[in-house]
């Protein structure tokens, strides 16, 4: 387990970078408004961070190894085609987990 | 409709019908988040300081995880910045000004979370009181915070141990990667990122995420320069 004192620090950050983030427009409306590079900014950043996360939380997989592969990529696969469908994020969750879930027994 | 001015009771019951259906799903999303917690090998009371005091959802699941691989503070500061950069533009539309009070007005701003943003500015702005967007927020941290608590002490207590329950996890960044890819109607964007993550995954495996990010928002710069010096109107 890591130690207190580092995990104080993890939310410190966590805590300190949000707040600021979620301040900032408050304090600078005018500017951060008026700015062509911001609005290009918050148009394309969403997308891209959040598929990056999607790759980094699947820098593991032993891509040597199909069906091992094949047992995340297809829980993955399902939870965004349900999305797609129902637009509703706790029952692309559910069913993605279920499938994923599914799959651990299928391929041990 | 009595242009604005409602009694507290009003208010707070029109809070709670506006937050019940996102609080629920915030609840059970809270509870998986307090399961990680204590399957990261953590405590079980980080789980509430982590959704007391951070507050940000899908955040709070990757500062975890980065905290039980023992990454450096400065690649979590850059995640974080990048993870709730969406946060900076929150404020340009969301109803502040019907807030009173300083406290009030502070508390607000700290419980901006996406769902606090997305319940205000769905609302028609002139049936929503200062009073009723704070009570929301208020109900919405006690429903993430109380699962969170829920998740950690069942964790806790009766060593829940389901692999499946991993997936939440991937499947929940999943959602939001689908989400943002929908409403940003283009297909240039998330395929410089996906090669970006797919470069640093190669190149600079032990600071995958920190690479992978840098790098996306260099080729969105250039890109902009590309673009705003090609084209007037871009």
């Amino acid at each position: 387990m890591p130690d207190a004192g580092y995990l104080a620090a993890v939310v410190a950050v966590g805590a300190g970078v949000t707040l600021a983030l979620r301040a900032a427009p408050f304090a600078v409306m005018r500017t951060l408004r008026s700015s062509p590079l911001a609005g290009y900014l918050a148009r394309h950043l969403p997308a891209g961070v959040m598929l990056i996360l999607v790759v980094y939380l699947l820098r593991d997989l032993p891509v040597d190894r199909p069906l091992l592969t094949l047992r995340v990529l297809v829980p993955v696969a399902v939870t965004a085609a349900v999305h797609l469908w129902r637009r509703n994020a706790l029952l692309s969750m559910a069913a993605g987990t279920a499938v994923y879930a599914v799959a651990l027994a299928v391929v041990p | 409709m009595l242009d604005g001015r409602t009694s507290p009771a009003t208010d707070l019951r029109d809070a709670a019908r506006d937050v019940l259906p996102v609080g629920a799903g915030m609840f059970v999303l809270g509870s998986s988040f307090g399961l990680l917690v204590v399957g990261s090998g953590l405590a079980w009371w980080w789980a509430p300081i982590f959704s007391g005091i951070v507050f940000a959802g899908s955040a709070e699941f990757l500062l975890v995880a980065l905290a039980a691989a023992g990454t450096p503070l400065a690649a979590i500061t850059v995640t974080t910045l990048l993870v709730n950069g969406r946060h900076a533009f929150y404020g340009l539309s969301f109803p502040l000004h019907r807030v009173r009070g300083r406290v009030a007005r502070a508390y607000s701003v700290f419980a901006l979370i996406d769902e606090a943003y997305a319940l205000a500015t769905s609302r028609p702005a002139a049936s929503l009181t200062g009073r009723r967007i704070v009570a929301g927020q208020v109900m919405l941290q006690v429903s993430w915070v109380g699962g969170g608590l829920v998740g950690a002490l069942a964790g806790a207590r009766f060593a829940i141990d389901v692999p499946a329950l991993d997936f939440v996890f991937t499947a929940l960044f999943v959602v939001l990667a689908t989400d943002a890819v929908r409403s940003g109607r283009e297909a240039t964007g998330p395929l410089l990122a996906v090669a970006c993550a797919l470069v640093a995954r190669l190149v600079a495996p032990g600071e995958m995420l920190l690479v992978a990010m840098a790098l996306f928002v260099a080729v969105l710069l250039v890109r902009y320069r590309l673009t705003s010096t090609g084209t007037a109107d871009a």
